[in-house]
Order: structure tokens, then sequence, then C-alpha cells
């Protein structure tokens, strides 16, 4: 049985899964669409490694990220949970050596994470607008018609991009659609949006920061040529795009999940069969205080293994309610 | 009249106590909730920052238990909550609210002003007004002194929450309570008992310097207990910012000799030379003192659309460039939510203590060779 670390990364838009080696090399990795189901989402991936995997590894390590960081760690037995603002850090800078700077663009957020001698020194993560994140360039594929795997690389045939108002999606989206009706080029059309939301990026997260090379680009939206040229032009800088850039998160994650094991400690994973067990989850509205919190159960065969999601935590602090152990 | 006053952390302990003292008929508004909060933001310009919303649903939630007067602050300067109160006041007449708001200016721009007003609510005696700020002074800095400790020790509680059951009493003890003698009694009684918790020997604590707009700061529901959250990731909170030390600078003249705000202003030069507003200059000013004596980390918290606090913000990295200190600015509103704060702060937590244990490692080398 060969010694493997899993990290598992449920974001807004993808669920990852990546096993590394004790050497720390990539062996495997999936790459699912979330889809709104976290649950069934990480028991599939789950289930896919198990496919190939089960007989012949033995996981020492498991560590989970992502905005469903907790569920995750709850359902398969995580030793290390962590945010992605860390998981991502970890990875680029045992990826990419002596790493400055890390663009991260996901789903539904961005980060920009400063790294100076393999420690994180500052970070912005955006705040109150999600314009230019990885779901408004799906959505604007989609209504162009055009797959997003090509939306980039279009932008990269435009001689003349247009500019476009990219402070809000929104006025975006109606900005496209009048430069569109006006008669410009399409792919002039996507360079704009291109660089509009590298713009948007940069005044966003960017003020006050002091970007150096060399810059990682990583995140599922490194994959836009587009994108990757027009933060090249902005930054004056080469842009390094990892071949782990989909999954970065996850690696980082198996990458504290084996420093865990160095450290001696021994992993409470469940085993790929968690793949196959039957979760629940139900929430409902405590009623005790005008907060009405939302607090949600998860359920594994019928036994509550997790509450969270209440202020006061007298719900998440039963935890142990239940599991009939 | 049965008058009221909006929720800012401990403020309801003050204020109830000198209102009652001068023979007020008081109604304390419910804890600010998911309530006070929809109440507040239906009927407030969606611009104003988040203290008038709340407020307003404080007053709202009050006058539905039978409040017919309101207190509310004002202020002078480049800060907006100088004219709430007269904003307040329009709202609630739209909404054909009869409740009267009495806004009280700061008395150390307009000295008497207060001390006028508060004789004219009630016509009492020089004599019981001076007690009843004497009673409601001893009970906040008891308060404050408790909480202040308990911000430390927190980070490193073994029974997660027996600190805070702890502050729970104190607090209901203190309001019980008119004895002066009896108040210092409990201060000590609940230090000591707070002091002596089971705490977690073995867990490595950070330092972290928590500044900003002062009702962010001191409202927990407003930013989402930020501080309990600090204190949970093992970070030690060290405020600046308490409602003792505000009184006492701002009522009281500064007459008492407990560490305020006043030196941080000095040191906010060069930084920032002049008034911005609300506790822009502190915020900057703190940050160097603090800085100095040696912490690991800074957030500042304020607001979404804070103009003193956007000033200090941008005057932040210079003093992180030069006290080679992180910081992380936190803005609050409405729409915060909390897995998006919990993240950053997190990830802060992270940074800060990685930091640490680099500056730890290089100084071994120094020392190993």
């Amino acid at each position: 049985m060969k010694t493997m670390f899993l990290g598992i990364d449920v974001g807004s838009v993808s669920t990852n899964l990546v096993l590394l080696d004790r050497e720390g090399n990539l062996v495997a990795k999936t790459y699912l669409r979330t889809k709104g189901r976290p649950i069934a989402t990480i028991q599939e991936g789950l289930a896919q490694l198990a496919e190939k995997w089960q007989d012949t590894v033995k996981i020492e390590g498991v560590g989970t990220t992502g905005s469903a960081r907790h569920l995750a760690a709850v359902l398969v037995g995580a030793d290390i949970v962590k945010n992605e603002i860390t998981a991502h850090a970890i990875a680029a800078s045992e990826l990419v050596h002596g790493v400055q700077t890390v663009l991260e663009i996901g789903g539904q957020d961005s980060k920009l994470i400063i790294i100076r001698d393999g420690v994180v020194t500052d970070f912005a993560m955006n705040t109150v607008c999600a314009a230019g994140t990885g779901s408004f360039l799906d959505q604007q594929a989609g209504r162009l018609g055009l797959p997003i795997e090509e939306f980039g690389n279009l932008a990269l045939r435009a001689k003349n991009p247009v500019r476009i108002a990219g402070r809000c999606t929104v006025f975006a989206e109606s900005d496209m659609i009048h430069k569109q009706q006006m008669g410009h080029r399409l792919e002039d059309i996507i360079a704009g949006l291109c660089q509009a939301l590298v713009r948007n990026f940069l005044s966003n997260l960017g003020k006050g920061k002091e970007i150096l090379a060399p810059i990682v680009f990583q995140g599922g939206v490194a994959a836009n040529a587009g994108i990757r040229e027009a933060f090249r032009v902005a930054l004056q800088s080469e842009i390094i795009v990892p071949d782990q850039y989909d999954v970065m998160g996850a690696v980082g994650m198996a990458i504290l999940a084996r420093e865990e094991w160095l450290k001696g400690n021994t992993t409470s994973f469940k085993g790929f069969d968690c793949a196959g067990y039957h979760f629940r989850q139900s929430g409902f509205e405590c009623q005790d205080c005008p907060n009405g919190c939302e607090v949600i159960q998860i359920e594994q065969d019928q036994a509550v293994i997790a509450r969270w999601g209440d202020r006061c935590g007298k719900w998440s602090g039963l935890k142990a309610v239940g599991t009939g152990a | 009249m049965k008058i009221t006053f909006p929720h800012m952390g401990n403020l309801s302990l003050t204020a109830e106590t000198l209102l009652k003292g001068i023979g007020l008929e008081v109604i304390v508004p419910p804890a600010c909730s998911k309530k006070t909060l929809s109440l507040g933001v239906q009927h407030s310009p969606e611009f104003a920052c988040l203290p008038l919303k709340i407020n307003l649903g404080n007053y709202l939630e009050a006058y539905e238990l039978g409040a017919d007067t309101a207190l509310m602050v004002g202020g002078i300067g480049p800060c907006r909550i100088g004219y709430y109160g007269a904003i307040q006041q329009e709202i609630l007449r739209d909404l054909g609210i009869q409740m009267e708001l009495i806004v009280l200016e700061p008395p150390d721009a307009h000295p008497r002003e207060l001390w006028d007003k508060i004789r004219r609510l009630k016509k009492v005696s020089w004599k019981r007004v001076l007690e009843a700020i004497y009673l409601a002074w001893h009970k906040t800095r008891v308060m404050d002194l408790l909480e202040e400790k308990a911000l430390i020790l927190r980070a490193r509680e073994a029974n997660k929450g027996s600190i805070d059951q702890l502050l729970g009493e104190a607090r209901l003890q203190l309001e019980r309570t008119a004895k002066i003698a009896q108040i210092k009694w409990l201060g000590q009684d609940y230090l000591s008992q707070i002091e002596s918790i089971k705490l977690d020997e073995e867990r490595q604590t950070v330092k972290i310097l928590l500044v900003g707009e002062i009702y962010t700061v001191l409202e927990p529901f407003v930013n989402l207990n930020l501080e309990k959250q600090l204190n949970s990731l093992g970070v030690e909170v060290l405020r600046p910012l308490f409602l003792s030390s505000w009184i006492n600078e701002h009522l009281l003249g500064g007459i008492l000799n407990i560490e305020g705000t006043k030196k941080a202003r000095e040191l906010a030069k060069p930084f920032l030379n002049s008034f911005v507003g609300g506790h822009g200059r502190e915020t900057v000013g703190c940050s160097v003192q603090y800085a100095k004596r040696g912490i690991d980390g800074i957030i500042q918290i304020a607001p979404l659309t804070c103009m003193p606090e956007i000033v200090a913000h941008s005057v932040l990295p210079k003093v992180t460039e030069k006290y080679d200190v992180p910081t992380l600015t936190l803005y609050v509103d409405e729409q915060t939510g909390e897995a998006g704060l919990l993240t950053r702060l997190e990830a802060f937590a992270d940074l800060v203590r990685y930091r640490q244990r680099r500056l730890k490692k290089n100084e071994n080398h120094v020392f190993g060779y």
C-alpha cells in the first residue's frame, strides 16, 4: 500500500480532490462542478478516486478547504481544515519557487496574496462585489453561445479591444450588449471585458499592495488566455500558471495534511467507504431568541454528526448528540 | 416620559443606571438582533452607514415597548453621526411615530449643554445628577476591566464559554446593585474568577490590536462577534477603545488617570496630522502606539462608507511599512456575511502566526550560532 494524502477543496462552483504521495507529487486529481450539492459532489469525487486507488493506496492525512470546508471535514473525517487563502498560498509557494504574488480567481471570489520569503505577508479578498469572477465569465460565455474554454482564446485575436465598464457585473453586461449592438467585433468586446475585469481586480484588491514577480495566477479562471494576457499587460510581467492551477486549493490542503502526518499525527479519515454512506442534511430556524439563527445539522446513518449556524453556540456545542457511540 | 437609547456594547448598563438614577422611567430596547437590523434597514436611506440603521431599529423596538423619548449622541466634524439624530427624528416623524429624539452634543465642544439637557429631562438636584453619573461610571468601568481581561484570556480558555458565563453573571449583578462598595467588590471578585479560569497552557497565541470606528468595535452584533471569533482562533485581542475611556475623555474631561487615546492622537503624526472625524486619528495613533509596544497584527473595523476610517485605512499601509506589522481592514454593513468574515479572520490569524514563527526561527538562527 502506498502512503498518500488527500486534499479536498469544495468551492461555490467546483469541488476538487487531489492525492499527493509522500514526496509531495500529485498523483491524481478530480475536478467536478459542485452544482449546489456539495455532499453528493464530495462523495462522487471520492468514489472516482476510490475506483482507481482504493486497493493500492493508504490515506494517511486529509485536509479540506473552500466555502464548504467544515462540511467536507465532517463528511470524510479531516485532519486539518483551513481557509482558502492559506491553502492557495501554501500550494503556490510549494510549486513555484520564490513566488511573491498570487492572483487567484475562483467561481465567486477573487484573492490577491502577497508572499515574501515563503510567508504570506498580506492578502485581499473581494468584499462587496463579485464582478469579474468565474461565474460571471461563465454566464457571459453562455449568453454569447461560446464554450467557456474558447472564450479566452477568442480575446487573443482582438485587434482593437473596446473599453467595457467592469465595475459592476450588471453594468458590464449592459455595456457589452450596447457595444455588440454598435457593431463592434466579438473578439474586441471579449478582450475589452478581460481588460475590464483585470482593471477591476487590481483596483479593488491591489490598492496599496506591492505586486512583485514571480507572479502566479491560479484558480479556474487562470484557464482563460484572455485574462492571462490582460494581467500580463497590466502588470508588465510574466504570469506563471502552474499545471495544477485549477486544483491549487486542494493541493495546498494535501500538503498541510502531509505536514500533520510528518508531525506524527494519525489520520481520522473515515476511508473511501464514506463515498457510500448515507448523509442527510436538515435545517431549522432556532426560535429561542430574535436572532432566529438557521441551524444546519448533518446526519450520518440517522445519527447527528455535526451542527452549526448558531450564534450562541448552544447547538454547535451539542456535536456528539445522537451519535450513539 | 419613557426614555430609551440605542445599544452599543455595554452602553445599556451605563445609560440605564444613569437615567434611572435621575429618576426617569427607562425602556431598554431588546438586544440587537436580525429583527432590529431588518427594521432599521427597511426605513433608512441605503447609503447611510450601519449605526444609523441599527439605532433606528433600536428606537422602533423600544417604541413597541412603550418608549416615547430617545436619546442620541450628536457630534461635530466630518463623521456623519452628528446629523443622524436629526435624520432619525425625520424618519420617525414620516412613519407617524410619536417619539422625541433628544440629541446630546459632546460636552467637549459645547460645555454645559449636555448637563443642561439632562437637567431639562428631569428637574432634579445637581447632587442627584452627580450621584447617578458616579454610579454609572463605576459600573461601566468595572464591566470594561472585566471585558479587557476576557479579551486576552478567552484565547486560551480550556472550557469554551466559561469566561462568557462569568461576564454574563457579572453584568447581571452590576445591573441589580446601586452601591458603589458592592460594585467595587463585584469587580474584584469577578476579575479574580476570570483570572483563575482553567487555561490551555499549550495553546500558542498571537496578539492583535483591534481599532476602528467605535460603534462597530463595541457592538458585537454589528461586528459579528469579531472578538470572540478571534479569541477562538487563539488570538489575544488588545482594544484601546472602551466606553469608560471614552466617557472619561469626552464627558469627564479626562480627569481620571486611565489610559485612553489622548496619547495616540499625538502619535498619529506624522502619518495623519489632522482630525478627520470619528476615531480616524485614534485608529492610526493607536496602531503606532501598540506597534511600538510589540503586537503581531492590527485589525481595523468600520461600517462600510465610514469616511474617517477610510482616511485611516489609506494611511495604515505606511504604518505597516514602518513598524512591520500586518493589518487587515474589515468593513461591515447589513450585507456582511459571516462566512466571508470568518475566512478572512482565519487567513489573517494564519498569516500572523506564520510570520511570528518565522521571526522566532530567525532569532534562533542568530542565537544558535
